[in-house]
């Protein structure tokens, strides 16, 4: 798993690619949790490299939610498809957050 | 009938997720299954394995046995990959389904894992032997069905 960040607007895009599972979680919790903890609130995932996730990658991104709502801050996530998006599909993941079709929609979303 | 089997034995860490992931994806394709469903089979592979790391055994000390074969589900040709750990007796299938229509605020942190193994596979089941916790997961091993089983 890999993780790039940039701050594109207002918007911290975090662009995550290769497999979320219970040994590359943590990483990314690490990182978001870091992220959220320097001030950046508004914060676009970008699921478009991810190939696989599985419950311990929606932990983070469900831990990573709460986060930020906590903080007035917000989570959007952009990208989802293919198996990513059967996950969140059958976790009920799909309902709870609103996915953007690209990052420019999600960054435009944000403000 | 039950095909010949092909045994790996782990020990039951973290770190070793990948080797069971591994092993299940391969013996998988060389056994019939369809890729389309490797994943799914990763997913519930996944699941148990970390349930086993983090809840059967407390010293660290335990290992993970998963073994492949051949088999017949309901008259059709199947794959079967057993889970099996030495803890104290544990059905995971006995496990509630999460709720997952709950907004953010709502959702637990966790409980989707077996959720993952009931949907990804065309049939599960658990025992108890010889001190032995059984999970099998069963996937046909023909065709794609033609409709996706509801979650």
């Amino acid at each position: 798993m890999e993780i790039q960040t940039q701050q594109t607007g207002k918007a911290t895009v975090v662009a995550v690619s290769g497999k979320i599972d219970a040994m590359t979680a943590p990483a990314l919790e690490t990182s978001v949790a870091s992220l959220i903890n320097d001030g950046n609130l508004c914060m676009v995932l970008d699921f478009g490299g991810v190939d696989y996730i599985s419950s311990a990658g929606l932990r983070v991104i469900l831990a990573s939610a709460k986060s930020l709502k906590s903080k007035a801050g917000t989570l959007l996530l952009a990208n989802v498809s293919g198996p990513v998006n059967e996950v969140f599909d059958i976790s009920g993941f799909g309902s709870v957050f609103t996915i953007y079709n690209s990052v420019d929609a999600a960054v435009a979303a944000a403000g | 009938m039950e095909g010949p089997r092909s045994t790996l034995n782990l020990p039951a860490t973290l770190d070793r997720l990948h080797e069971a992931m591994a092993f299940a994806e391969q013996q998988a394709l060389a056994l019939g299954v369809d890729p389309s469903r490797l994943m799914g089979l990763s997913l519930a592979v996944e699941e148990a394995f970390v349930n086993i790391c983090t809840h059967a055994y407390t010293d660290n000390q335990g290992l993970v046995t998963l073994a492949c074969h051949t088999g017949f589900h309901e008259a059709r040709p199947s794959f079967v990959l057993e889970i099996a750990d030495t803890g104290p007796e544990f059905n995971p299938l006995s496990m509630a389904e999460p709720e997952t229509d709950l907004g953010i605020e709502d959702r637990a942190v966790g409980g989707l894992g077996i959720h993952f193994i009931r949907h990804f596979s065309d049939h599960a089941h658990w025992r108890r032997e010889d001190g032995r916790n059984i999970l099998s997961i069963v996937l046909d091993s023909g065709p794609v069905r033609s409709q996706p089983k509801e979650s």
